[in-house]
């Protein structure tokens, strides 16, 4: 029970005002169709340069959590989700608010979120400490495996190309190695000046979040969203509270999923609002309502993309393994403060751990508040037109990689990755490994280096990097995530083959 | 332009990258230093030389990729942030330069009428607050210093 002590650092002035901004501007950026609570978060860390740790953890962690909720107004409302976690919303919520029933739908949707989203940071709370002290026992030859599971894990994940996925991480791990090596300072491939210090790790996130989202916007062309919000009539909140405790099936089923999908690395709450939903409605006695407005689809999606939430951070606290691609981003500003995740993390910076994962805690009741009063007026901003987004979104990715170092340098890396990983993007090649190969990438050349030089005064690096108990199940795990995915890619294209025949 | 061909520079380009990494990690001094990029590189050029087989033998996926239509509608843009960050930031002055790329950008994408002036004068008040509260925000709060060029 030691988090209970750190309860009152979250409310200091400046903390709690981070907090709640945080929350607010996290539910009006989900809201909006096109920035992803990835992106939001991206652009916030040049912010938390200037703060405290914790403070800075506590703005992102706020905006992580809210623009993932904040996602379901425009589901909702705009029949958009906000981002990829809010799909399934879409399919109830919006046919509940075209029937008039759009006040409904938002509480019970927020309340779902609240539900689901406390309920993952307990178990944030509460397993995170175990897995940490767990993690001591990982020696350099793990920690390299661990951080390769990593980029492998989040490689494969996206079924279409398990080579592209592997060679994006390949392409972050090399990213990772551009400027002065710290053993021997010895230069490597600086092939412009810009380069001497390597790829700030900011810049290259904000790059390659932000620039391709403003160039898929230039693609479309001068194109009108043509969606128009649905009007939104009262509703009490008692009768939608009183609602959501009598689908307590739905609820627990969202909640569960999500939990449990959050703890595997990787997936992300897009996966487990479709598979709750799914689930939901196989056990439903009332499955043939939905997908026409039942409000038992909403609170199942709703929960389980928000109980993904605090889970999806438990293998990153504890492993340095990101659950989630927001995840991975968050590692980058703990990176930036110094601070490692692990049992360093809980030993040496309590205050810093706790103060953040308390503040996800009263963020979810922050959220439950704010998200029904600003449903209105976040659908209103969801409609600004798009080019306006791109034009904020390039404005803010510029000026942030700029004040990281005060550098022009970071704008020209954060330039040239956004626009290259854009083009990536559009040939299969997906941002997520290659993030992870950058966040990850000296953490497994540090252990590589350390557990090399063990090994060369030892048995030699084959058998001090291929055998062990730890060692072999993480090698089988990553052979395990690969061979899984060049099945799961094979027998999709041949599914595809046979339909098309 | 869609077509499983059009695969094949984005490959060439990444296996022609990954080569490159390869021969540096394999022929710069000191060794040791190169250990890391050495294992990397290896596997980057298995995996872009399978890449490439792939997209020369036409079994890559063909999904995604660009038509003539987004190439011509993000032409302008891109133009735009490459002036933007590689010219004119430096040269104008970052503030003036991101109030010029703002304003471009916003007013080639908007979908609305070009012949309007009330949507011309919401363009320029738009681009106007949004400079201003770019300017509280770095200059005055974060107290960020940037290139002052020939403007501002």
């Amino acid at each position: 029970m030691e988090f209970l002590g750190y309860f009152g650092a979250v409310f200091e002035p400046v903390s709690f005002l981070l907090l709640l901004g945080g929350t607010v501007g996290g539910l009006i950026l989900g809201a909006t169709p096109g920035l992803s609570p990835t992106m939001a978060v991206a652009l916030l860390i040049p912010f938390t340069f200037h703060l405290q740790p914790a403070q800075g953890l506590i703005l992102l962690g706020a905006a992580y959590t809210s623009t993932v909720a904040g996602g379901a107004v425009s589901a909702i409302l705009l029949k958009i989700p906000g981002a990829p976690a809010n799909i399934a919303t879409t399919l109830d919520g919006h046919a509940m608010a075209a029937q008039g029933k759009g006040a409904r739908a938002l509480q019970l949707s927020f309340l779902a979120s609240a539900v689901g989203g406390v309920t993952g940071v307990l178990l944030l709370i509460f397993l995170t400490p175990v897995l940490a002290q767990w993690a001591l026992a990982f020696g350099p030859s793990h920690l390299f495996w661990l951080a390769i599971l990593g980029v492998t894990v989040i490689g494969t994940l996206d079924g279409r190309s398990v080579i592209k996925g592997l060679l994006a991480g390949c392409i972050g791990l090399w990213l990772s190695t551009i400027g002065f090596d710290d053993i021997l300072g010895a230069q490597r491939f600086v092939f412009h000046p810009v380069l001497g210090g390597g790829v700030n790790i900011i810049a290259a996130l904000i790059g390659i979040f932000a620039i391709p989202q403003v160039i898929a916007v230039f693609a479309k062309g001068r194109h009108a969203t043509g969606a128009e919000a649905l009007r939104v009539r009262r509703h009490p909140i008692g009768r939608a509270i009183r609602e959501l405790f009598s689908r307590v099936r739905a609820l627990t089923i969202g909640t569960v999923t999500g939990s449990v999908i959050g703890l595997i690395p990787g997936i992300g709450g897009q996966i487990a609002g479709l598979v709750a939903y799914d689930q939901a409605r196989k056990v439903s006695p009332e499955r043939e309502k939905f997908g026409s407005g039942h409000s038992e689809g909403v609170i199942a999606a709703e929960s389980a993309n928000n109980a993904m939430v605090g889970p999806s951070l438990v293998p990153l606290l504890t492993l340095s393994i990101p659950g989630s691609p927001t995840a991975a981003v968050l590692l980058g500003g703990l990176l930036i403060h110094g601070i490692f995740p692990g049992a360093d993390l809980f030993e040496n910076h309590p205050r810093v751990a706790w103060t953040f994962i308390n503040s996800m805690l009263v963020g979810q009741i922050l959220m439950l508040f704010f998200g029904l009063y600003i449903a209105g007026l976040a659908a209103r901003i969801a409609q600004a037109p798009q080019s306006a987004m791109a034009a904020i979104v390039l404005g803010l990715a510029i000026f942030g990689s700029y004040s990281v170092q005060n550098s022009i340098g970071d704008v020209y890396v954060m330039a040239t990755l956004g626009i290259a990983m854009y083009f990536l993007e559009r040939y299969g090649y997906p941002a997520a490994p290659l993030v992870l190969g950058l966040i990850l990438g000296p953490i497994a050349e540090a252990n590589f280096t350390q557990g090399s030089l063990i090994a060369n005064a030892s048995d030699g690096p084959l058998v001090y990097f291929l055998t062990g108990g730890l060692n072999a199940a993480l090698i089988a795990l990553v052979l395990l995530s690969v061979i899984y995915s060049v099945f799961t890619e094979l027998r999709s294209r041949r599914a595809a083959r046979g339909t098309a025949a | 332009m869609r077509s499983r061909l059009q695969h094949l520079p984005p490959a060439g380009a990444v296996a022609a990258v990954g080569v490159w990494v390869c021969y540096v990690s394999f022929t710069q001094r000191p060794a040791d230093a190169f250990l890391f990029p050495r294992l990397i590189s290896a596997v980057f050029v298995l995996l872009s030389s399978i890449m490439l087989v792939q997209a020369v033998s036409r079994r890559a996926n063909p999904e995604g990729g660009l038509n003539r239509k987004q190439v011509a509608n993000l032409l302008p843009g891109l133009a735009a942030i490459l002036a933007h960050v590689f010219w004119a930031a430096k040269t104008l002055g970052f503030y003036t330069a991101t109030t010029i790329a703002f304003f471009i950008v916003l007013s080639l994408y908007d979908p609305r009428s070009h012949k309007s002036s009330r949507v011309w004068a919401r363009r320029v008040a738009v681009t106007a607050g949004f400079i201003a509260v770019l300017y509280c925000l770095f200059a005055l709060l974060l107290r960020v210093h940037t290139p002052k060029g020939i403007f501002f």
